[in-house]
């Protein structure tokens, strides 16, 4: 049978990943261009046994959206540019004290109120260092009203599988695009739970990871009375002064992400084989560089995407494949130039060009600027 | 036979780390007194608290007990009541935490009439960053920020907490242990947002600055300084100045926000 | 008027901020090497002020 095919947007999109992949408890605060997600979900959750709450401002909402998760829901939040900065507090708190949790940023222009109804990427760097202090972050960065769905899905599965909050930072042009979507059914996407304690509840260590680096977590009011604190800890979840044990809990969570890098990151690579040239895009921008890339293929222009879905771990693994074998990298983002000095880190010197289109002006980077950069030569 | 506080406590978290005198030790023990007194079952309860000395409490009740961020604990017990309104969820912080940096969740939560028990801590200062005045330090009292004076206005928490909504609003102090315990296990027992301000001595942070240095001093001035409701109500507004009223201040029924919710989306 | 059996002062526990000595209303407490101490247990009352003003969990009144 074939399978449902609806016509969706890009956020409403976010929604169906959402609810397929289990979550039940949604605490927000609307501002553009995010809002339809908390529209939608307001009327969707109800509906599968979920609750939502718009709370008095976007920190409150990150505190909610915590706390959702903590009692044991699978939570979510969204929002964009300054909602996104409010939130950073409480993030960092989702972190240190790894509860899994979903958040949606919809990028647009910035800093401040700045650009709100246009798109940007400008937030790159924010989701890796926008909270204060070391931490591990995953970030996804869908191009396709399909990615948004099967993305946001893959971020709840990483959220839980790995007792941290993940990002889907997303744009305003494909938060508001339409495009049809083939639905998934049940069972045709993964759907991961995190691990919860079997062991007596006197012996629960909160933070005692297990081999993969995670420790069960345990909803709050199942029997395993435990503490949370956003002061660094040791096992049994109490703080400590101990600059040494907070160094190790700090690098083994750091750990717990890198060592799974190859679960984690994912990235879609198109006509590099025998690419002389190589666009690094993510997101929307990634849709430009796509078409440009098949233009410049029928003239004869070795050139090749390099489109990452993970930003965050950054995909050093699958870049490093092409030192010392392009020519040129091209990193066409829209922000004044993020994405490419991790490029630039990455590639060591190896490569004899990386350049960058920046825009800021709230337009998409087009197809025509992008080829017109691929054959500029240099 | 002494009262077996052990029962409701962390093996091996006590001492705690308040200051020798430090009022929160008293207002823990009528916690727990109220919390054992109703015969809550310690699975089913969760204390959330923000940053300061007050908000150290819940470290040291063995329950569910969530240290959040400074101001937001109330967010964060949002979001745990609203995932399983069946557990009972204490929020407490001081009052720099509830009615600074946190009032404006402070305010939306009374607003918002969710059933979530809120004790605010008033020791007049912030005490855990050494002394700060805050929005409850009097007029003209010294601490390390106002060191010419306090000039800035204060928050009556508790008419802040009626005048946002709050359905069940109380004030008690150290020096009223038994009413304390009492006017807690109320507000818990309160179907609805409930508000039990708590004052207590800081001598480390305001006594030493403000001449009552003596912890049993601090007591003592809450003792002469506060005044039954009832009586309070027929005071004239002179006999009231200096002072301040102590009891239930305000009850009232209204919907609860998880029922109402519920019952709009047809979840219940 | 009822009468204390034991005075338990919890010496590790007691951190010397005098409350209980201060409010016993009829002078059985004193404070020995910084610590609070039991002066004269016959004449203790059992109104059980400094067990409840206790901060620190360090006095345990028994009554008779």
């Amino acid at each position: 049978m074939a399978k449902e095919v609806k016509f969706l947007q890009g956020n409403e999109a976010v929604c169906e990943g959402a609810l397929y992949a289990g979550c039940t408890f949604y605490a927000g605060y609307p501002i553009t261009p995010s809002t339809e997600v908390a529209e939608i979900l307001a009327a969707r959750l109800p509906k599968v046994g979920g609750r939502f709450v718009q709370m008095e401002d976007e920190i409150a909402a990150m505190a909610a959206t915590l706390g959702g998760s903590i009692a044991g829901r699978k939570s979510l939040t969204a929002t964009s540019g300054p909602g996104m900065s409010l939130k950073m507090e409480n993030l960092g708190y989702g972190y240190l004290t790894e509860v899994p949790c979903v958040i949606v940023n919809v990028m647009r222009g910035g800093p401040s109120t700045g650009l709100p109804t246009g798109p940007g990427q400008s937030d790159i760097m924010q989701a890796k260092w926008g909270t204060h202090g070391d931490h591990p972050a995953v970030a996804l960065t869908p191009s396709t009203v399909q990615e948004q769905l099967e993305e946001t899905v893959r971020a709840f599965n990483i959220s839980e599988k790995y007792r941290i909050p993940v990002i889907l930072l997303t744009d305003e042009i494909i938060g508001h695009m339409r495009e049809a979507v083939n639905m998934p059914e049940p069972g045709d996407l993964e759907v991961v739970d995190r691990k919860r304690p079997t062991c007596d509840p006197k012996d629960y260590l909160p933070y005692k990871p297990e081999a993969d680096g995670v420790a069960p977590m345990a909803d709050f009011g199942s029997g395993y009375r435990y503490h949370i604190t956003g002061l660094n800890h040791l096992e049994d979840g109490f703080p400590s002064n101990d600059g040494k044990l907070a160094q190790a809990d700090e690098i083994r969570q750091e750990k717990k992400i890198t060592d799974h890098y190859d679960e984690i990151v994912v990235v879609d690579e198109m006509d590099t084989d025998d690419a002389e040239i190589l666009v690094f895009a993510f997101g929307s921008t990634a849709r430009s560089a796509k078409e440009a890339i098949k233009m410049a293929r029928a003239e004869g222009i070795k050139v090749g995407l390099f489109r990452p879905l993970t930003i965050w771990p950054f995909p050093d693994k699958h870049l490093q494949k092409y030192k010392n074998k392009v020519k040129r990298i091209i990193v066409p983002e829209m922000n004044l130039g993020m994405a490419i000095l991790e490029v630039k880190r990455v590639m060591e010197g190896t490569v004899p060009s990386i350049e960058g289109i920046n825009q800021i002006d709230s337009e998409p980077i087009t197809t025509i600027t992008i080829l017109n950069k691929i054959k500029e030569g240099k | 036979m002494a009262y077996d506080y052990a029962k409701y406590l962390r093996a091996g978290k006590i001492p705690h780390i308040w200051c020798p005198g430090c009022g929160y030790g008293i207002i823990m023990k009528s916690i727990i007194r109220a919390v054992d007194g109703l015969g809550m079952n310690k699975d089913d309860l969760v204390f959330t608290s923000g940053i300061g000395c007050a908000s150290r409490l819940p470290g040291y009740i063995d329950a569910n007990t969530l240290h959040t961020t400074h101001g937001r604990s109330l967010g964060f017990a949002t979001g745990v009541k609203m995932a399983k309104p069946e557990l009972n969820v204490i929020a407490l912080g001081g009052d720099g935490d509830m009615t600074a940096i946190g009032g404006n969740h402070f305010i939306h939560a009374c607003r918002r009439n969710i059933d979530i028990t809120c004790l605010v801590f008033n020791n007049y200062i912030y005490g855990m960053t050494g002394g700060q005045y805050s929005p409850t330090t009097p007029k003209a009292a010294r601490a390390t920020t106002s060191p010419y004076g306090n000039s800035d206005n204060q928050f009556d928490i508790a008419q802040l907490a009626i005048g946002a909504g709050a359905s069940f609003v109380a004030r008690s102090t150290t020096y009223h242990a038994v009413p304390m315990e009492k006017l807690i296990k109320q507000a818990i027992e309160h179907k609805g947002f409930s508000v039990v301000e708590i004052i207590a001595g800081c001598p480390t942070g305001y006594g030493r600055k403000n001449k009552l240095a003596s912890p049993a001093g601090m007591i003592e001035w809450q003792k002469a300084n506060s005044v039954n409701k009832v009586q309070w109500d027929k005071m004239t507004a002179e006999e009231q100045a200096g002072k301040f009223p102590i009891g239930v201040l305000h009850q009232e029924e209204k919907p609860e926000f998880i029922e109402a919710y519920d019952a709009n989306v047809g979840l219940s | 008027m009822a009468k204390a059996e034991k005075i338990e002062i919890y010496v590790n526990l007691c951190k010397g901020c005098e409350i209980c000595v201060e409010l016993c209303p009829v002078d059985a407490l004193e404070m020995k090497d910084f610590k609070a101490a039991v002066k004269d247990l016959d004449k203790c009352i059992a109104c059980m002020q400094c067990e409840l003003r206790c901060p620190d969990f360090a006095i345990e009144v028994y009554k008779q």
